[in-house]
């Protein structure tokens, strides 16, 4: 048994605890310890990677208890991806706070951002449905912590909103799990899907009702769209670097429909096939087109990323509701897009927060101007798939996928249609934070904003500006170029994935020990 | 005893449902707790109900025993519920009392409608 498998999540289970009662009262200590786990994750997701990289299903088993009985870690192409995409976003993000300043803003930011860490590997890494949940738990009970960091009235009322609306998924998501126990007696993934597939045909309507159950819990944590209500509101007022780390957090959502879906109720499984494609493909698209027009009418430039965030999810889940491995490959590849982008554009808008405030009208021009716009043209032509960067590649292959489907015309016309919603709601919300602020009418109207805007680069000037939040926007937007760049090798990776998703056998032999 | 059980179950969670639905913070924390309750229950009677049989297989005799897993099921889901239950009740008294009012919708002007109140 490879103990590395479970490093992923022991790491940051011993470091949070340790940081919130030794290092308490040292935020530089805090900030050693954060940067140096979160490295030492990185590390360990690409030597697992390595590992995972030859097609090789390893399996850990907790406490030697073999698999329906005991709970299981399972490390496939799959989920070395999603944890290696975790923590390289996760370094990112952790510089990025450190740089400007946010962890200081309230207390325990680093461990409650451990924790995090811990829930989210765990739920990639986990081979076991109530596992998968308790993971959901640890991972939501941190983001809590996360989203309402630094306090202020409506950041506290968002958090109200959001602990409430997931306290109601987890809450279904044991109904879920219960319906399905009741029904197969197991909760462990490989042998739901063995148990699923010998119900007598006549008997399968509580586990379709569980499967739908279960889709629904997704699609809450994926933000589909009549469920979508909690994502603007939190992550919107959520401080945006955290807003920038729960990009991965979606693509949970995303990672358990496509797990759920290919190895339980996968496409060979009589009961339950097509069940969750027919569903989700509609409310993807509808997630998409409400996720455009959001970003087209947002007024306040934290609100226009998450719906941008929204959008991509559409487009993420649209190619994964096909449930072909073309479409599935395709997916994967916009798993990895849609995250970067999605984190650059929160970080770039938390630079223009702190500079000039989120709401998107004209106002006088704000320090590195210059810098800031580019960065944030870059993070939207990723975001609304324009061609040099991999968020064109992402949308091409969705679309290439979706060629050969039933509704391939609706698909086709909502993803394009969309994108350009898109293209034009962060050009205007571009023009109205970048460009008007050098109007000559904004600078003469107001007596006092001019006096203000004089003042301001005497008060402000004299601070060193911070390199290190723009470190991780340009790393961030380095793994975009990338993925651009080496999008023939990732693909290979992703097309290997899906062959491994959609040929269930490797994984079922390994988890449940049968010896080939 | 099914019956019982069953209806024990829908009666909460339509309860903490209704409740849920409501405006102010409190019902709807009363409301989350009655689900977790309903839910916990739900979550019981999936390993079939029995009465007077242990968790535990006994194998000097043949005796009746019930499924232990459900139980370890509820026990972890108690706590967790517990504790979200905790944070949720902490937030929102952060919440009310830095705007002065507990109602969980958010509008554009939350700051100045509390400061009116």
């Amino acid at each position: 048994m490879n103990h590395l498998l479970i490093a992923p999540v022991v790491l940051p289970a011993v470091v949070a605890p340790f940081m919130v009662m030794v290092l308490r009262h040292h935020l530089p200590l805090e900030r050693v310890f954060s940067v140096a786990s979160t490295v030492l994750l990185c590390a360990l997701a690409l030597s697992l990677a390595s590992q995972a990289y030859d097609g090789t299903v390893q399996v850990y088993e907790l406490g030697d208890w073999p698999a329906p009985f005991g709970i299981v870690l399972v490390l496939d192409r799959l989920s070395a991806l999603m944890i290696t995409l975790t923590t390289l976003l996760a370094l990112a993000v952790v510089l990025y706070a450190i740089g400007s300043g946010w962890d200081a803003r309230g207390r325990h930011f680093h461990p409650l951002f451990q924790f995090q860490l811990m829930g989210i590997l765990g739920a990639f890494l986990t081979g076991d449905a109530f596992n998968l949940f308790v993971f959901f738990e640890v991972l939501l009970i941190a983001s809590y912590g996360l989203m309402i960091h630094g306090g202020g009235t409506v950041r506290l009322q968002a958090g109200v909103q959001y602990v409430v609306y997931n306290l109601l998924g987890s809450t279904l998501f044991l109904f879920a799990l219960g319906t399905l126990y009741s029904v197969t007696g197991t909760l462990n993934m490989a042998d739901l899907a063995m148990r699923a597939a010998e119900i007598p045909a006549g008997d399968t309507a509580l586990l379709r009702v569980g499967a739908l159950l279960l889709l629904l819990v997704f699609a809450i944590k994926a933000a589909v769209l009549p469920l979508h209500f909690w994502l603007p509101a939190s992550y919107a007022n959520a401080p945006l670097p955290v807003a920038a780390l729960f990009a991965i957090m979606t693509k949970v959502g995303a990672y358990a429909i496509l797990r759920m879906y290919t190895l339980v109720f996968g496409p060979g499984a009589e009961a339950t096939a097509g069940l969750a494609g027919d569903w989700l493909l509609p409310a993807a698209m509808l997630t998409l087109a409400a996720g455009a027009i959001g970003v087209l009418g947002g007024r306040e430039i934290g609100r226009l990323v998450a719906f941008g965030a929204i959008a991509s999810m559409g487009t993420l889940l649209i190619a994964i509701s096909l449930f072909t491995p073309q479409a599935a490959a395709a997916a994967l590849y916009y798993t990895v897009h849609s995250t970067l982008a999605t984190a650059v554009l929160f970080l770039v808008a938390d630079q223009v927060m702190e500079r000039r405030g989120g709401a998107l009208t004209a106002t006088a021009p704000m320090a590195q101007s210059g810098l800031i716009s580019a960065l944030f043209f870059g993070g939207a032509i990723a975001m609304a798939g324009m061609p040099p960067l991999s968020g064109f590649v992402g949308k091409l292959l969705v679309l290439d996928a979706a060629r050969d489907a039933e509704l391939s015309s609706w698909i086709w016309a909502v993803i394009l249609t969309g994108s350009l919603v898109t293209i034009v709601g962060f050009a205007r919300a571009g023009s109205e934070v970048f460009w008007k602020c050098h109007d000559a009418s904004l600078a003469a109207e107001p007596e006092e904003a001019e006096a203000e805007a004089e003042d301001q680069p005497e008060v402000t000037a004299p601070a060193a500006v911070p390199a290190l939040p723009f470190v991780a926007i340009f790393g961030l937007l380095a793994g975009l170029v990338l993925l651009t760049v080496f999008a023939g090798p990732m693909m290979a990776y992703a097309e290997a994935t899906a062959q491994q998703l959609f040929n269930p056998s490797a994984y079922l032999d390994t988890v449940l020990g049968r010896s080939e | 005893m099914e019956l019982l059980l069953a209806s024990a179950v829908g009666l909460m969670t339509a309860c903490g449902v209704y409740l849920i639905l409501r405006r102010r913070t409190f019902p709807v924390i009363l409301g989350l707790s009655l689900v977790t309750y309903a839910v916990n229950v739900f979550l019981f009677a999936t390993g079939r109900l029995a009465v007077g049989a242990p968790p535990v297989l006994n194998k000097y005799a043949e005796a009746a025993y019930t499924d232990p897993l459900p139980q370890a099921l509820v026990l972890t889901a108690i706590v967790i519920s517990f504790g979200m239950t905790a944070v949720v009740v902490m937030i929102a008294l952060g919440a009310y009392l830095s705007s002065r009012s507990d109602e969980i919708n958010m509008t554009e002007t939350a700051p100045e409608a509390g400061e009116d109140a």
